[in-house]
C-alpha cells in the first residue's frame, strides 16, 4: 500500500516527488568537503565514464574556488550538474569511494558536484567560449546529452554547429525520460540554456528528421553529421489486449509525469511490468502519484533484475509491492484493461520455464510496461552504409565514434541501447573530437 | 590522587591555569573559570594606560578545523587599574584556595615597585613578569623588547625580586633564537620561576580583497602575537631546553604554548612543567574545556599509578637528547596492514613523490594495496603519518638491538666517514628510479 496521497498541487507533488540528492548549502560543501583524502590516482575518477578530476574539484570547494571547481567539473563533462543529480553515484564514483572499505560514508560527490556546478549555473558565470570559426559546419540529429556534449566540444574547437529536435525542448531523455526524483524541470533546461548561452547553440526544435530527402539536404550542407537520435518508444510486448488504452509505455508514463506533474491522473491499481531501471523509476513515480497499490511484476527472480539494487529499494520505499517469477500472458478486461494475466516461471539451467496450470491474474487499471524501448532502425537504415548490430544498435569505432559511413558519427543510447546521461555526455565529447581528426581541424 | 601543586610557593587545586590574556580580564570571567575547574588564572596583564584598536584577532583554519592557530594584536588591560585590584581581592575571597597571579609590564623602576605594591595589596598569590608581548607594547620598549635583551631583562627582574613579597614567575618571549640567553638572565636576577612561551610574532592571512593582514584595522595591519595548537611544538622544545640546562633546571616552569587537551597537559609535565597555561582553547570552547584535561589527566594517572603530577614530572626529559646520541645501528621498516588498507594510495605517493621511493603498487588492474620496498625504506615514518587509517602502516623494528653506535662516539673513536657510505642512501643500498621512470607519465 502506497505511503502516498494524490497530489493536487504542485507543492504537493514537490514533496512526493522530494529530490533525493538536494542541494548543499555552503557549510555543508565545506564540512563534506573537508572529508576527502585526495586518493591517489583516484578510485572515484576511474569510476567515472567521464573521468572528472573528483579530488580535485572537492579540494577547489574546500580553498572556495567555486569557479575553478565547477571547471574541473565542466571541461570532462559538459553535463556536469545534471550528471551529479542524475548519475547512479552509488554504483559509480561514491561506489568507489575508499571511505566504503572502512564502513565511513562515501564522499557525497553528486552533490558536492551540483554544489559547484549550480555556482556558476545560477550566478550566469561563463567558463567557456565558441573557439574562432573554423569554416566547417557539423549537423547534429536529437538534442539529448550525447548532442549537447558533442556540441559544445566542437563549439569549443571553432565548428559551426546545428542541433536538429523534433520535440520543442531541447534535452531529450534527461528533461523527459528522467524520475521526478532525481532532478526538476528547471535544472535540466537551466543547465542547458546556460550552455547554450556560452556557447551559441543553435537548436532548431519541432523539426524531426525522417525523410531520406532531408538527410541528403543534412548530407550536402555539413561537413560531418553526429546522430544523438536515442532510442524510440517503448516495444511491443506482444501481448493479448497490449493495445488496450489503459496500456501504456513506461518512457511515455514518465514523460508525462515530467510534463503534467500534479495534473496527471494516476488510477488505484498500477501493474508494472519490467525489471530495469527504468520499471523502477515507473512504479516508483506511479506510487509518489497517490495510486494506491502498485504491483511490480518481473518474470525472472529479484537476482536477475536489471535494475540496480538501490533503485529497487526506493520503489519498495515509495510502497512498491514486487511479484518476481511471473511472465505476463495477457492483458485481460473488455474494452478498458482490468487486470494482467500472468503464468509462474521457474529458472531451469539458466532458462526459463513456466510452470502448467500456475496461471494468475492481478487486478489493475492501468499497465506500464518497462520492456524496453524500440530502436530507431527504420530511421537508421535510411543512411547509406550504416551498420547496425544484432540488437539494432549503430555500430562505431570507440576510439572516436564514428559509424561505419565515415561521415556519421555518433553516441548516447543509440549506439549503447541505453545507458547513463553520464555514458552519453562520454561518448558525445569524443565522437565530437573524433570529427576534429576526421575533418583534420 | 591528588592534582595540587605548589608551584614556586604558589599553591593551586590543580595545574590548570588561565593564562594572561582576554579569558583573564575581569574578575567575572576568572570566578566563572574557577567554579568551571580551573585552579589558577593570570591575570591579563595590569600596566599602563593604553587604547585598544578595533579587530584584533585572526586565526588559521586548517581544513574544517578552527583556529588551529591563532593570533591577536590586542595590547594589555584597558580597564582602570582600580577595578582589577577590587576585583583581584574579591575573586580571592570567594576563592582563598585558587591560585590568582597578577601579570604586570610597566616601565619605569618607580612603576615596577608601586604595582608590585598595588597587586600584593590586593591579595595576589603571585606575580607574572610580562617580557613576552611581540606586538604593540613592545614598540613602546616592554614585553617582548625587554624579553629579548637579556641584560635588559635580569635588571628589571632584579629590580621587582628586591620588591616583591610574593613569588615572580618571568615569562618569556619566543621571539629570540636562543631561549637560553633569556631564561638564564632571568634566572641570574633572582626570578622564582619560569614561564612560555607567550605568543610568535606572525600574519596569519592576507585579506585578498584589500590586501590587508589579519586582523585588518581600517584598510591596514600588523604583526600580531600566533598561539592555538599550531605553537605547542615549538613552546614544547623551549621549554625542554631550559628544564635541561643546568642553571635553569631547578626553577619551576609554568608551560603555555597550544594547550588544550589532557594529552597536552601530560606531555607539557612530562617535559617538567609544574603549571600548565592555557588561553586559545577557553578563547575557544568556554571555560569547560578544563573538564575534559582534567578527567584525562586523571585517567592517565589512575593507569600509571601516579598519586600526584610530581611523580611524572620532567619523566620524559632524559629521553631527550642531541642528534648525535641517537643510535646509527637502529632500524626500522614500515608495514602495511593489507586487511586494513582502504586502497588511498596516499602512502605511495607521499613515499614516491616527498620521500624515498620504497612503495609500489603492483601490477595489475584494480590493485591498489600498495607494498613496501623493504631494501628502499629508510623508516623515515611518512607513510605511517599520511595514512588515513589507524594502525594500518606501522613501523617495525628491524635491528637485533644488539649494535649500538653513535655519531658522537664516531666522532670520538676518530670514525667519521669521508665518503658518503651510508648504507640506507639513494644509489647504494637502495635504488634510484631512472629517467624513464621519472618521465613515464608525461602527456
Amino acid at each position: 500500500m502506497s505511503e502516498y496521497k494524490k497530489p493536487t498541487s504542485t507543492t504537493e507533488f514537490e514533496k512526493n516527488f522530494k529530490i533525493k540528492k538536494p542541494l548543499m548549502n555552503q557549510t555543508e560543501a565545506f564540512y563534506e568537503s573537508s572529508r576527502c583524502l585526495y586518493c591517489y590516482d583516484a578510485p572515484c575518477v576511474q569510476a567515472c565514464p567521464t573521468g572528472i578530476d573528483i579530488p580535485l574539484f572537492i579540494k577547489q570547494i574546500n580553498t572556495q574556488n567555486l569557479t575553478g571547481s565547477a571547471r574541473t567539473i565542466f571541461e570532462s563533462n559538459w553535463l556536469g550538474n545534471a550528471c551529479g543529480k542524475i548519475c547512479p553515484t552509488g554504483v559509480l564514483c561514491e561506489g568507489a569511494c575508499v571511505y566504503n572499505h572502512q564502513d565511513v560514508p562515501p564522499i557525497q560527490i553528486g552533490r558536492l558536484q551540483n554544489f559547484a556546478t549550480t555556482h556558476v549555473i545560477k550566478n550566469d558565470i561563463k567558463l567557456f567560449k565558441p573557439g574562432a570559426d573554423n569554416g566547417k559546419k557539423i549537423a547534429i540529429i536529437g538534442s539529448g546529452p550525447a548532442s549537447i556534449a558533442c556540441a559544445c566540444e566542437l563549439r569549443v574547437m571553432g565548428f559551426a554547429v546545428d542541433i536538429y529536435e523534433a520535440k520543442a525542448k531541447p534535452s531529450g531523455l534527461t528533461v523527459y525520460g528522467i524520475a521526478a526524483y532525481k532532478i526538476t524541470n528547471d535544472e535540466v533546461v537551466d543547465e542547458v540554456a546556460y550552455l547554450e548561452k556560452q556557447m551559441q547553440l543553435n537548436f532548431i526544435l519541432n523539426t524531426p528528421i525522417t525523410t531520406k530527402e532531408q538527410l541528403d539536404k543534412i548530407e550536402n550542407d555539413y561537413d560531418a553529421v553526429f546522430l544523438g537520435v536515442g532510442i524510440g518508444p517503448t516495444a511491443s510486448l506482444n501481448l493479448e489486449g497490449e493495445e488496450k488504452d489503459n496500456v501504456v509505455g513506461a518512457v511515455e508514463f514518465i514523460e508525462e509525469v515530467r510534463m503534467k506533474q500534479h495534473t496527471l491522473a494516476v488510477p488505484p491499481k498500477v501493474v508494472v511490468i519490467g525489471g530495469g531501471n527504468t520499471a523502477m523509476d515507473a512504479a516508483s513515480q506511479a506510487a509518489r502519484l497517490g495510486a494506491d497499490e502498485v504491483t511490480l511484476a518481473y518474470r525472472r527472480s529479484k537476482d536477475r533484475m536489471g535494475a540496480y539494487g538501490f533503485e529497487y529499494d526506493l520503489a519498495i520505499s515509495a510502497g512498491v509491492d514486487s511479484l518476481f517469477e511471473a511472465q505476463p500472458v495477457a492483458i485481460v478486461g473488455n474494452g478498458k484493461a482490468t487486470g494482467v494475466k500472468f503464468i509462474k516461471t521457474k529458472s531451469v539451467d539458466g532458462k526459463l520455464e513456466y510452470i502448467d496450470g500456475s496461471e494468475f491474474t492481478v487486478d489493475c487499471d492501468l499497465v506500464i510496461k518497462a520492456t524496453g524501448q524500440a530502436k530507431m532502425a527504420s530511421f537508421l537504415n535510411l543512411i547509406d552504409g550504416l551498420e547496425l548490430d544484432s540488437r539494432k544498435r549503430i555500430v562505431v569505432n570507440k576510439e572516436n565514434y564514428q559509424t561505419k559511413n565515415p561521415k556519421y558519427f555518433a553516441g548516447g543510447d543509440a549506439v549503447n541501447g541505453g545507458a547513463e546521461v553520464v555514458n552519453a555526455a562520454y561518448e558525445g565529447k569524443v565522437a565530437a573530437n573524433g570529427i576534429a581528426v576526421f575533418l583534420k581541424v | 590522587m591528588d592534582l595540587s601543586i605548589d608551584f614556586a610557593g604558589i599553591k593551586s587545586p590543580n595545574p590548570f591555569w588561565l593564562a594572561s590574556a582576554p579569558p583573564t580580564n575581569s574578575g567575572y570571567q576568572v570566578m566563572k573559570a574557577f567554579d568551571a575547574g580551573w585552579g589558577g588564572a593570570v591575570w591579563k596583564t595590569l600596566g599602563v594606560p593604553v587604547i585598544n584598536v578595533s579587530s584584533r584577532y585572526g586565526s588559521i583554519n586548517y581544513r574544517n578545523t578552527r583556529m588551529a592557530g591563532f593570533n591577536n594584536i590586542e595590547l594589555i588591560t584597558d580597564r582602570p587599574l582600580a577595578d582589577n585590584l577590587r576585583e583581584i581581592e574579591e575573586v580571592k575571597k570567594y576563592f582563598p584556595n585558587h591560585a590568582v597571579i597578577a601579570s604586570l609590564m610597566v616601565e619605569t623602576k618607580e612603576e615596577w615597585i608601586q604595582i608590585i605594591k598595588d597587586v600584593e595589596n590586593a591579595g595576589a598569590d603571585g606575580i607574572e613578569l610580562n617580557f613576552g608581548c611581540p606586538h604593540g607594547m613592545c614598540e613602546r620598549g616592554m614585553g617582548s623588547a625587554v624579553g629579548q635583551e637579556p641584560a635588559v631583562l635580569k635588571t628589571i627582574v632584579e629590580w621587582v625580586m628586591e620588591a616583591a613579597n610574593i613569588p615572580v614567575i618571568t615569562k618569556l618571549t619566543p621571539n629570540i633564537s636562543h631561549i637560553v640567553d633569556p631564561g638564564l638572565a632571568a634566572v641570574q636576577g633572582g626570578t622564582d620561576a619560569l614561564s612560555l612561551i607567550n605568543t610568535i610574532k606572525s600574519i596569519v592571512g592576507i585579506d585578498l580583497e584589500t590586501y590587508a593582514p589579519y586582523p585588518v584595522v581600517d584598510g591596514k595591519g600588523t604583526n600580531g602575537g600566533y598561539c592555538g595548537p599550531a605553537v605547542k611544538p615549538i613552546a614544547m622544545e623551549m621549554i625542554k631546553e631550559l628544564a635541561q640546562h643546568p642553571e635553569i633546571k631547578n626553577t619551576p616552569i609554568s608551560g603555555i604554548g597550544g594547550v588544550e587537551t589532557w594529552r597536552d597537559v601530560v606531555e607539557f609535565i612530562l617535559l617538567g612543567a609544574g603549571s600548565v597555561q592555557v588561553c586559545t582553547a577557553a578563547m575557544h570552547y568556554g571555560f569547560g574545556i578544563v573538564r575534559e584535561m582534567e578527567a584525562g589527566l586523571k585517567q592517565f594517572m589512575r593507569e600509571k599509578g601516579y598519586e600526584t603530577i610530581y611523580d611524572f614530572k620532567g619523566k620524559a626529559l632524559p629521553n631527550i637528547t642531541e642528534w648525535k646520541h641517537l643510535n646509527l645501528k637502529h632500524k626500522v621498516v614500515a608495514e602495511i596492514d593489507e586487511t586494513k588498507c582502504v586502497g588511498c594510495d596516499l602512502c605511495y605517493i607521499a613515499c614516491d613523490d616527498g620521500a624515498h621511493q620504497a612503495i609500489r603498487i603492483p601490477e595489475g588492474i584494480g590493485n591498489r594495496i600498495p607494498e613496501i620496498i623493504d631494501e628502499n625504506c629508510v623508516g623515515c615514518n611518512l607513510c605511517s603519518l599520511v595514512c588515513p587509517v589507524e594502525e594500518c602502516i606501522t613501523m617495525v623494528k628491524r635491528d637485533d638491538g644488539t649494535q649500538h653506535v653513535t655519531w658522537n662516539e664516531k666522532t670520538i673513536a676518530g670514525e667519521v666517514p669521508t665518503s658518503f657510505d651510508d648504507d640506507r642512501a639513494g644509489g647504494k643500498g637502495h635504488f634510484v628510479p631512472t629517467v624513464q621512470d621519472a618521465l613515464k607519465h608525461r602527456k
